[in-house]
């Protein structure tokens, strides 16, 4: 019963979320406040962890060819595959969970904590509004991030494969053009938008709707990150279905 | 003035106000005093309409809280001042930005307007140097007076403050204390003070309504409540052997 009201009531919270919308002077200053904080600031982290985990996944494929029957620029061909399909939009979305999830969830979750939701709330301003949907409205700009972590995940194999001498950058390149079907990329974007939006959503909810104290805002950063992880390898899953099946 | 008839709020099965009848009036410093677990603070959050509740009525000012529109619950609302127990500053925002969050939510003015407004009221509780400063650098008693600047900075109609003496030296509370009630004065409010600070009842407590167990058990002024005979409210207000002193004083010499 607990996971329905919570259901329901994460739900309620979206519908919520778009009614008595903040002063727009205000909302532009918290909409650039949350790119800065939500989408600049994951920048490091998403191209250091997306160059060195293409080179990986590189190594990984070029080490597991052993036939000499099987052409070098497949290497290329599958480092792209698993990036643009898998890769960026859903391994990033899982780190963006613990990094970006657990900032929203901390932040709000200390906002009421510290009676700052309810002061909102006395001053007849829809704190849902004020806090959720410029989060929401910041993480729109992720498909940006994940093709930054696309170039610079086939950038990383590329190097890789080049500079550990798997293949000829030649090779590399053929393969990166090899059977390119761009709808392939038109899917990891509607994932991208899909998991931005969980990722704006479910920490929020874990936040904005928590009890306790210090201690209770840890707990919920770290339920918000097992929810919003669960609920993106679950649509992961259903839209992979949807759209390529 | 705030009127509440029959207050009735319950939580599941237990029963946390139990038919609240009083009245606040405008100009005065009002204070709801009680044991914890009274019900002072989901008295104070129904007054706030941050609780529903099931039975009974609030009117500020004659406009009944139940009966008004989403719209006009907000437009109250925007006349609503609240001094939270821990100041709740937003902690992004400066001490100058704090008190200008108002301004800028619901008023139209222009930046030079609202930075005189906010130059006006930090002033007012002698926090002229605070500006750039943010809440986590100031003091336990500097955070109250930013609360009560931005509370009073829209020149609200109603003032809430809970426990605003919580967590400061008795120096600093009575500035407080004082601060509150010169305010109410001046501007002429409806203050509204959840306390169990006895100073705070002894200094500013024009209109004292006493809770205990959900139910309005006396109503008094700071003068009556020497003399009053309620066994309850002496057992709370006297409980120290300094107010008991205090009290056989101020007795012995209006006898």
């Amino acid at each position: 019963m607990t996971y329905l009201h919570n259901i329901g009531a994460y739900f309620l919270m979206i519908a919520e979320m778009f009614r008595k919308p903040t002063k727009w002077s205000v909302m532009k200053q918290l909409i650039l406040k949350d790119i800065d904080d939500l989408i600049i600031g994951s920048l490091g982290i998403v191209a250091f962890i997306a160059f060195f985990v293409g080179g990986v996944v590189t190594i990984q494929t070029a080490l597991n060819i052993s036939n000499p029957l099987i052409p070098k620029y497949l290497v290329g061909f599958a480092t792209r595959q698993s990036i643009v399909l898998e890769f960026a939009p859903t391994f990033i979305s899982i780190i963006m969970a613990g990094k970006v999830g657990s900032f929203i969830t901390s932040s709000i979750g200390t906002m009421r904590v510290t009676e700052q939701i309810d002061a909102l709330e006395v001053m007849g301003i829809n704190s849902l509004n004020y806090l959720v949907f410029p989060k929401f409205i910041a993480l729109m700009l992720y498909p940006f991030v994940i093709s930054i972590a696309m170039f610079l995940g086939i950038l990383g194999g590329m190097a890789a494969c080049v500079y550990g001498g798997f293949s000829s950058l030649e090779d590399y390149i053929i393969g990166i053009q090899t059977d390119f079907i761009p709808f392939h990329i038109t899917y990891a974007f509607i994932k991208t938008v899909v998991f931005a939006f969980v990722l704006a959503t479910i920490p929020s909810f874990h936040g904005y709707y928590m009890k306790g104290g210090a201690l209770e805002v840890g707990k919920a950063s770290t339920t918000s990150f097992v929810w919003t992880s669960v609920v993106i390898i679950l649509l992961n899953y259903l839209l992979t279905q949807m759209l390529l099946s | 003035m705030i009127e509440v008839k029959d207050l009735h709020k319950s939580f599941g099965e237990a029963h946390i106000l139990k038919g609240i009848t009083t009245t606040f009036d405008k100009g005065k410093t009002n204070l709801i005093i009680g044991q914890s677990g009274s019900g002072k603070t989901v008295f104070l959050k129904c007054l706030l309409g941050l609780f529903d509740y099931e039975e009974g009525s609030i009117a500020y000012d004659g406009e009944i809280f139940s009966q008004l529109t989403e719209d006009e619950k907000r437009n109250l609302r925007a006349k609503i001042g609240m001094v939270f127990q821990g100041s709740a500053l937003f902690d992004s925002l400066t001490i100058a930005e704090n008190v200008m969050f108002p301004l800028r939510m619901f008023t139209k003015q222009s930046k030079s307007e609202m930075q005189d407004r906010v130059d006006f009221v930090l002033k007012r509780v002698n926090l002229e140097d605070a500006h750039k400063k943010k809440p986590s650098e100031a003091s336990g008693g500097m955070q109250k007076r930013v609360a009560i600047a931005r509370a009073i900075v829209n020149n609200p109609k109603y003032l809430f403050c809970d426990e605003p003496n919580s967590g400061l030296d008795p120096k600093t509370a009575i500035v407080i204390d004082n601060l509150i009630k010169e305010i109410t004065e001046e501007y002429q409010i409806t203050t509204v003070i959840n306390s169990h600070d006895m100073n705070s009842v002894m200094e500013i407590g024009e209109k004292i309504v006493f809770l205990k167990n959900g139910f309005k058990e006396w109503e008094g002024s700071k003068d009556t409540i020497f003399i009053t005979d309620n066994e309850s409210v002496t057992d709370f207000v006297y409980s120290s052997n300094l107010f008991k002193k205090v009290r056989r004083m101020y007795l012995d010499e209006n006898q």
